[in-house]
This record gives structure tokens, sequence and C-alpha cells, in this order.
């Protein structure tokens, strides 16, 4: 008996999840001084959330050439594990740094908000350093349920009533088929562990080309795909992140569609790359029709966020196209452009935190007009972010469609990249809309609702910087997006 | 003799069963409802797989769904609450402010 609790302490090894552990704490911590503060005031929690995400990063950073394996081979924090864990770490940072005001302005002013965002990281964190598929479904459903909450978080207001319960009914259903792909993959394999999957494919080919491993792919696929909200499973995202409030648009549109790019990566390339011919031609084709159904819908969007919102699902369709390429320059754009992603979209969402009023009424082509000649700086950055999400160099986003690009061109997928290229000139016609609407429009005659708020500017100055240095130099996140493959 | 076999037809069935009621039908918490069917589906499939390998891991995941479930249900409730408050109606058909 001494010895069993021996051997189980050995293979423990907290290391591997102090990270998580960390980030955890501090989030129950946060729940408990919220407990005990006067109601309405939040600016201390969001401080200390900041300061729990810088405690877990540097954590997080003796990892990094230093993998740490766990809890028998369940968690492991190796470089892919750390880049995403700063992924997330820095859209969660970016994100709380928006809130504060915005919770204020629109009258909810509530601590817990916080919290939940450190939970969802938490269970983006271990999404991401999971080998095992209970691990990375514990982490999946961690990020999710804090989710939900966060996307109905305004319970007054019926646009945020709707977005929670469509995004929490529409993420059980989907739970449901990654649950039972997952059941019918322990089936085939008889093991939950990722590598032990592989290895059990890659010994018996015959068991790859079996109907219910491949039926078990697919369903798995499906759960995943839902989540990152790639066409046809993409149609909650608009209207959720229409009617979530701003700043959980903006993180669920980088953290979490991160974390699950993460997990679908680690899944697809270490457990079921075997099957790789059979993936391949179904994600090719699940990749051109995100991108087509993203951009061409987003053409006729009247509201700032919905068009956001449909132009996160085409540049995951751009990311898709990562994946498919599955090589070394491949999957490192694809870490690459999720960083770069999260920057230049929040800083996108952030102004238009700043520019909204009270309910959010005047986020629309018609509301803003004006809005660059009356704070031309704001205008300013704006314009840079939306030039990054368009792919215009020098920008985060061009290096990263770049190397994406370059991947499926090495890969041989020829007509992928070119239409991945036509897809992104596409894109310049409804982002080009915005900076009409802000720049050759004449304002309002009343404009004078524009305050710029400490917390929101710095997210935002701090997400410009990032966009030019990633699109200037981007050989150092580069090379790191390079150490931290699989 | 009950085989493998029936074990995985019957919860292949109930999970069928479980997607077609969320597609189809109109009151939010019956669509919650048949996703738990869902969920148990894969449940009965994980430890019938369990039994027949021999190796607990399907068992032990069986603990973590059902307590993901529970956890699922008591934040979906919640934002039914919410949502019935607003629009005194439970209807997924209500579900239209939200439109393009």
């Amino acid at each position: 008996m001494e010895n069993l609790v021996q051997t189980a302490m050995q293979n423990v090894n907290f290391a591997a999840i102090m990270p998580s552990l960390v980030l955890a704490c501090f989030s129950m911590a946060l729940l408990l001084i919220n407990a005990f503060s006067r109601r309405g005031a939040t600016a201390h929690v969001a401080g200390i959330s900041l300061l729990a995400l810088v405690v877990t990063g540097f954590s997080a950073l003796s990892a990094w050439n230093n993998p740490q394996v766990g809890f028998a081979g369940h968690v492991v924090l190796d470089n892919y594990a750390v880049f995403f864990t700063f992924v997330f770490l820095i859209s969660a940072a970016l994100t709380v740094f928006m809130s504060d005001a915005y919770l204020k302005r629109e009258g909810y002013p509530i601590g817990e908000f916080y919290s939940l965002i450190l939970f969802s990281t938490v269970g983006a964190m271990i999404m991401a350093s999971g080998t095992d598929l209970m691990t990375i479904f514990l982490g999946l459903e961690i990020l999710s349920v804090s989710l939900y909450v966060l996307a109905g978080f305004f319970r007054g207001s019926k646009k945020s009533n709707e977005a929670g319960l469509k995004y929490f009914l529409l993420g059980a259903f989907s739970t449901g088929f990654l649950l039972y792909g997952m059941a019918l993959i322990y089936g085939v394999t008889g093991t939950t562990n990722l590598v032990d999957i592989g290895s059990h494919f890659s010994l018996s080919p015959q068991s790859a080309m079996n109907p219910v491993a491949i039926a078990g792919m697919m369903l798995m696929a499906t759960g995943f795909l839902f989540k990152i909200a790639i066409a046809p499973f993409h149609m909650w995202a608009p209207d959720v992140y229409e009617g979530s409030p701003t700043p959980i648009t903006a993180f669920m549109s980088a953290g979490p569609k991160a974390a699950a790019f993460a997990a679908l990566m680690r899944i697809f390339l270490v457990s079921l790359s075997s099957m790789q011919t059979t993936w391949e031609t179904a994600f090719w084709v699940l990749a051109v029709l995100t991108m087509i159904t993203g951009n061409f819908l987003a053409l006729n969007q009247q509201n700032l966020k919905r068009m956001l919102a449909y132009s996160s699902i085409a540049h995951a369709g751009y990311a898709m196209v990562g994946l498919v390429a599955a090589n070394a320059i491949g999957i490192s754009g694809v870490l690459y452009y999720m960083l770069a992603y999260s920057f230049m979209n929040i800083g996108a969402f952030a102004v238009l935190v700043l520019i909204g009023k009270k309910g959010e009424e005047n986020l629309t082509l018609d509301g803003i007009r004006g809005f660059g000649y009356k704070r031309p700086l704001l205008g300013v950055l704006l314009t840079i972010c939306l030039f990054s999400l368009m792919g215009i160099p020098p920008s985060a986003g061009f290096s990263g469609k770049f190397f994406i690009f370059a991947g499926a061109l090495n890969a041989g997928f020829v007509w992928l990249a070119i239409l991945g290229v036509l897809n992104s000139a596409v894109s310049l016609y409804y982002y080009l809309r915005i900076m009409v609407a802000m720049y050759f429009k004449d304002p309002e005659e009343d404009f004078e609702w524009i305050k710029l708020t400490p917390g929101a500017t710095i997210c935002i100055v701090i997400s410009v910087i990032a966009v030019l240095y990633m699109g200037i130099l981007p050989s150092g996140i580069m090379s790191l997006a390079r150490q931290a493959l699989l | 003799m009950i085989t493998i076999t029936h074990y995985m037809v019957l919860s292949a069935i109930l999970f069928s069963m479980g997607t077609v009621g969320v597609l189809t039908r109109k009151n939010a918490i019956v669509v919650f409802m048949c996703v738990e069917l869902m969920l148990n589906s894969v449940n009965l499939t994980f430890i019938a797989l369990s039994s027949h390998l021999g190796n607990m891991d399907g068992q032990i995941f069986v603990f973590f769904i059902m307590t993901v479930a529970a956890a699922e249900a008591a934040v979906g409730l919640a934002l039914m609450i919410a949502f019935f408050r607003n629009s005194d109606s439970i209807d997924v058909e209500d579900f239209s402010l939200l439109k393009w």
C-alpha cells in the first residue's frame, strides 16, 4: 500500500499543471474577495486578475524547453502547451483591461465577471496541455461552462439572455457529439491516451480503416469544429457574438478558439495521423467552405459586432488551411496566426468598446459615421487593426497568412492557397466599408459620445504595438512557434 | 445472451433519439433533456466498452461526464430562468432577436 501511494505520487508531478493550478487558485480567491467587497467596486478585482495572469505567465515560462509530464501522462506542459498558454493569457489580460469601464457603463459592475474569465482561461490551458481524451474533455467543459455564463452575463438584457441560452444549448449539443466520438475511438483502441491511440492506429493500419474509428474521428472533429465555428457548424457564432457583452465577444473569438485549435491539432496530429488521408480531404473542403461562408456573409452586415463575427469565422478558415497542410510551416503558422489574431481582433473590439454608447445600439455602419474625423488617433488605431485583419503588410495578419499559405503551397495544396488569397481579397470589401463609414461620412451633429477610458486605451495601444511588431519583425515570434511544434 | 453489440446498438438508438429531439422539439427544457439523453447514451457506450475491453478508463470517463453534465444543468437552467424572466417564454422559436 505504501509503495502504491509512493508510485502514485511520483506520477503526479504538480509542475505539469502549475500554471492552471495557480490561476484556478487565484480565480477562487477572487470569488471570495468579491463576496467581501462593496457592491459595484470592481477595479481592484480587475487589478488582481491581471496580477493572476502575470503570475501564471511566469509559472508557465519555466516549462519552456523543459517539458513536464504529469498525472501518469494525462497532462503535459511542453512548448506547444506553453505557447498556447501565453495566447490565452494575453487574450484574457487584454479582455480584462477593456472590461472595467465597459461593465460600469452597461450597468453590471459585478466582480464575478473576472473570475469567470480566469476560469475559462484555466479550461483553455488544460485543453492545450491535455494528452488524454479525458483531460481535453474536462478542459473544454471548464472553458465552455464559464463562457455560457459570460455570454448571458447581462441578466436584464434580452439579447444577452438569448446569446447565452443559444450558446449553451448548441454547445451542450456539440459536446454530445464530441463525447460519442471519443467513446467510439476508445472502443476501437481500448485507451484514452493520445499517444497510445496514435501507436495503436500506426501498429494496425486496418483498424485505422475501421468504419467505427472513422465515425469516431468525424464525430470528435464535429465537436471541436463547432467550438471553432467552422462552417457548417458556425450558425451559432454570429448570434452569440452579437448578443454577448463586447469584451466577451473579443475574448471568445480569440482565446477559446485558439484552445479548440490546440486540442484539435494535438488529437489529429498525434493520435489520428495514420488517418491523415481521410481527414485531410474533409478539412480541405471545410476550410474552403468556412472561408467563403464567413467572408461572403460578412459583406452585407450593418452591425459591426456581427460583421466581425463573420470575419472571425473566415479567419478560422484561414487557420484551418495550416492544419490541412500539416507540415512544420503550416502548423507553426497556425500558432503564429492564433497569437496575431488575438491581438488584432481584441484591438478592434476594444475600439468598439470605446465608441459604443450604453446598450450599443450605435455599433453599426451608420452609427460610427465620421468618428475617424472626430477622434483621429483612435481612428488610426482601429485602421491598423483592420488592415491587419485584411492581411495587408506590414502587419501581423499579413505575416500570419503568409506562413499559413506558404505551408499549404509547400504541402502541395496549390488550390487551397489560391482560394485563401482570393478570399482575403473579398474580405477587403467589408473591412473597407468600416473605414469608409468612419472617414468619408459626415458625423452626427451631437457627436460627443466617446470618452477614452484608461483600460481600453492601454488594451488598444498594446494590441497595435504587438500587431506592428509581429508584422515588421515576424521572425522572433515565428522561431518561438517553430520550437513549439508537437 | 446480451453481447456488446446489443449495448452499442441500444446506445446508438438512444443517441439518435436525443439528436432528433434536439432538432425538432420547441421547448428549451425538453431540448436540454434530449441533450442529457445523448450524454447518457455516451455513458452507456463507455461502460459497455469498458466492461468488454476489461479496462477501467471508460468507467472513469463516465464519472467525469456525469459531473460535467450536472454543472452544465445548473448553468443551463439558470440561463433559462434569466431568459424566462425577460421574455415570459422558454420556447426555442422565441430566440428571434438575433438574426441576420
